[in-house]
């Protein structure tokens, strides 16, 4: 095994200077610069909330022009996408599933430091746009034709950023499901896998089935623009509307993309700090799995205002609808297992009981606008806004948040503070919904997403959703803090299995882990399996 | 082991393929499932009228109505509005077009029907859509349109409309004129506007 996979002569001392991050071959590393890159990212597509917010403070137009309102919000949502919470999983991943399988690395290293390196060559050339003649992206991050066949000269950087995301993205995937078929220590059954790496298998099929469709989409924009094709234009006998098909086949399942590793985080860190073993654990893996499949046939409750035939709405609002029983299986399941559990309330655990609380907000509001007769009412209003930032911050965010605290002393040998790690949970927690709750009031009074400008009966809410979005954005500063204070050593030294209740691999391996993971593969059986 | 890890690889990188090709194969799908339910609005085939069978018992309004896409220099108009028909009946109808440039401009009109369930039964004998138009600076054009609403159209469909949309090809396809005209030309064909 290990002439296969130890692909480098050096074992336990790392290559120094910048040559070790720009030729990485090391899980590790490469989990490292995801993480530092998807923070990155936050930070960057954060700044451009704040500019949208600050905005958005007052009705009529204050500090930018629409056209760069519209480039905010739609860029925001390409960088928090593609760019934190995607690379924020991928960087979770390569840390933590060598060492959860026993493994000493990935299956492919190579391509694994290829797939992250290809990430700052496409958001160079997704953030070059707003530096050309006809501005960044500002169609939407859906990139509706014939809308976004209007951009400028950005119009083939987004493209083809988004074909470099795609491929990065797929060749993550390849390799985690490579890695996790392969390279399992003996003993190390499927059923015996922790849910992180579950939930990661899972998430890797479904990029490996949509990623590809988005890219043929954007490809037949390419085509439409350049080259003549007519795929989306009626004058060719072409079809917009079938864009947005082609688009939420992709996006539906990417919504579960970047939810999945969120929920194997907390499937962790809940049996941890409640001292019992996860509840229901073979239904979270067919839960899991079936919200995967599901997601494939519900993409059209995203366009219930397109004029689809009632047939139509009909199967997409029942089948929607159907994704609620696996997940009210795995929210139940989390919810027994802290059921009688001897629960203490450590940084991971507050920002998991954080996701239940929150993602399940999100998660209401989401069969509120699949019952398709009220979608109307809904539809592109800031209910929506409410609704998938519900679901995407405190419930993916939280689940990243978790994972970083839960396994940080691990990845650094000492013990993240406390004290600040509350204080980012309880700052960020109230402020969080300072910014989101009340737009769901302004968007069922009617208050449209996307537009720089507003009635002036919104005035109050816009106010105090602009407020909560400073103080949310401020609260994130304390943990780049504590990831700061981590790094340099700063803190009490954290023992190996570092929580008192933590069961699996990666919590018998030294922290902080050696280079290479596990170089014997260590005998799993039921005692020594995860929890 | 390692023949495993990339026997594995190779595998998802056909899969991935196969799915980069499943997007593309989604535009002809979407099509066929179209014409299939009968929705999207895309009108029937060019049909043989079949007099024989003229429902005289009932009348259904159509409606006409007609569009220039963006900054299209044209007036485009019909000559009337609403007619009432008798299922099977054959009946004809003139547009207008007039180019209000001052150079010469090719157009394609897209037909569309609503509500999308008539457009299974709305079927056109002849049709000024189904060939690209050409009028020099300031020509008027009276153009026919020939159609018959099929007697079997359900009962409780009394109303439907019928849409043209003018778009320029000369200008909008300059590039692809040259290039991939033929494309087009068949791609409009397959679809039998």
């Amino acid at each position: 095994m290990s002439e296969a996979v130890a692909h480098d002569d050096h074992h336990d001392h790392k290559p120094t200077g910048i040559g070790r991050w720009l030729f990485s071959t090391n899980h590790k590393d490469i989990g490292t610069m995801y993480l530092v890159f998807s923070l990155i990212m936050f930070f960057v597509g954060g700044a451009m909330a704040m500019v949208i917010r600050a905005e958005l403070f007052q009705p009529g137009l204050q500090f930018v022009d629409p056209q760069f309102f519209n480039s905010m919000t739609t860029v925001h949502a390409l960088v928090m996408i593609f760019g934190a919470l995607m690379p924020a999983g991928v960087g979770l991943a390569n840390w933590m599933i060598p060492m959860m399988i026993g493994a000493p690395d990935m299956a492919m290293p190579r391509m694994n430091n290829m797939s992250f390196w290809i990430l700052p060559f496409a958001f160079t050339l997704l953030l070059l746009t707003f530096f050309m003649p006809g501005g960044a992206p500002a169609g939407g991050w859906t990139m509706y034709p014939p809308l976004v066949l209007q951009l400028g000269d950005g119009f083939p950087f987004l493209i083809f950023a988004v074909h470099f995301l795609g491929v990065s993205s797929i060749m993550g995937a390849i390799n985690i499901i490579a890695t996790v078929f392969n390279m399992r220590a003996p003993g190390m059954t499927f059923m015996r896998l922790p849910l992180f790496v579950w939930t990661w298998i899972i998430t890797a099929f479904l990029l490996i089935a949509s990623m590809p469709v988005l890219a043929g989409a954007v490809t037949m924009l390419l085509t439409d623009k350049y080259f003549g094709t007519a795929f989306f234009n009626a004058a060719g006998g072409g079809d917009p509307v079938l864009f947005q098909h082609i688009f939420w086949f992709f996006g539906h399942p990417e919504v579960y993309i970047l939810v999945l590793p969120s929920f194997g985080i907390i499937s962790q860190v809940i049996p941890t700090f409640s001292r019992k073993p996860l509840f229901g654990y073979a239904s979270m893996v067919y839960a899991t799995a079936s919200i995967a499949f599901l997601s494939f046939f519900v993409w059209a409750h995203h366009m219930f205002t397109v004029g689809m035939p009632l047939t139509g709405e009909l199967f997409f609002m029942y089948a929607t609808m159907s994704i609620a029983v696996p997940t009210g299986v795995k929210i139940f399941n989390w919810m027994a297992t802290m059921w009688k559990g001897s629960m203490t309330f450590e940084t991971p655990m507050l920002f998991s009981i954080g996701v239940l609380f929150m993602f399940s907000i999100g998660g209401f509001s989401g069969l509120m606008m699949g019952i398709t007769p009220v979608d109307f009412q809904y539809h592109d209003t800031y209910f929506i806004v409410a609704h998938f930032h519900y679901v995407i911050v405190p419930g993916i965010i939280y689940g990243v948040f978790a994972g970083v605290y839960y396994w940080l002393p691990k990845w650094t040998g000492v013990m993240y503070d406390e004290k600040l790690g509350k204080l980012h949970f309880w700052l960020s927690t109230i402020s969080v919904n300072v910014l989101f709750f009340p737009m769901h009031f302004i968007g069922l009074a009617g208050m449209p997403r996307r537009i720089p400008d507003y009635n002036t009966i919104f005035t109050g809410w816009n106010q105090i959703i602009s407020i909560g979005g400073f103080a949310f954005g401020l609260s994130q500063l304390i943990l780049v803090w504590v990831v700061i204070k981590c790094a340099r050593g700063q803190g009490e030294k954290a023992t190996d299995q570092v929580w008192e209740s933590a069961h699996g691999l990666e919590w018998t391996l030294s922290s902080p882990p050696p280079f290479h993971s596990f170089t014997t593969p260590p005998q799993v059986t039921d005692a020594t399996a995860h929890s | 082991m390692q023949q495993g890890v990339e026997r594995t690889a190779t595998k998802l990188a056909i899969f991935a393929i196969a799915m980069f090709g499943f997007g593309y194969a989604l535009v002809p799908l979407y099509d066929v499932f179209c014409e299939v339910v009968g929705i999207n609005g895309k009108t029937g085939k060019v049909v043989e009228a079949d007099i024989d069978r003229v429902d005289m018992d009932r009348l259904v309004t159509v409606e006409f109505d007609t569009n220039v896409n963006a900054d299209f220099p044209w007036e485009f108009d019909s000559l009337s509005k609403k007619i009432a028909v008798h299922p099977g009946q054959v009946t004809e109808v003139e547009y207008v077009a007039v180019n209000r440039s001052d150079r010469r401009i090719v157009g394609r009109a897209v037909p569309s029907v609503a509500p999308t369930k008539a457009s299974l039964y709305f079927n056109k004998t002849e049709c000024f859509c189904f060939t690209e138009q050409a009028l020099e600076p300031g020509e008027k054009k009276v153009m026919p349109v020939r159609f018959v609403v099929d007697a079997d159209l359900p009962e409780k469909i009394k109303m439907m409309t019928l849409s043209y949309t003018f778009f320029e090809v000369s200008e909008t396809d300059k590039v692809a004129r040259s290039s991939s005209n033929e494309n087009i030309k068949d791609n409009i064909n397959n679809k039998t506007l």
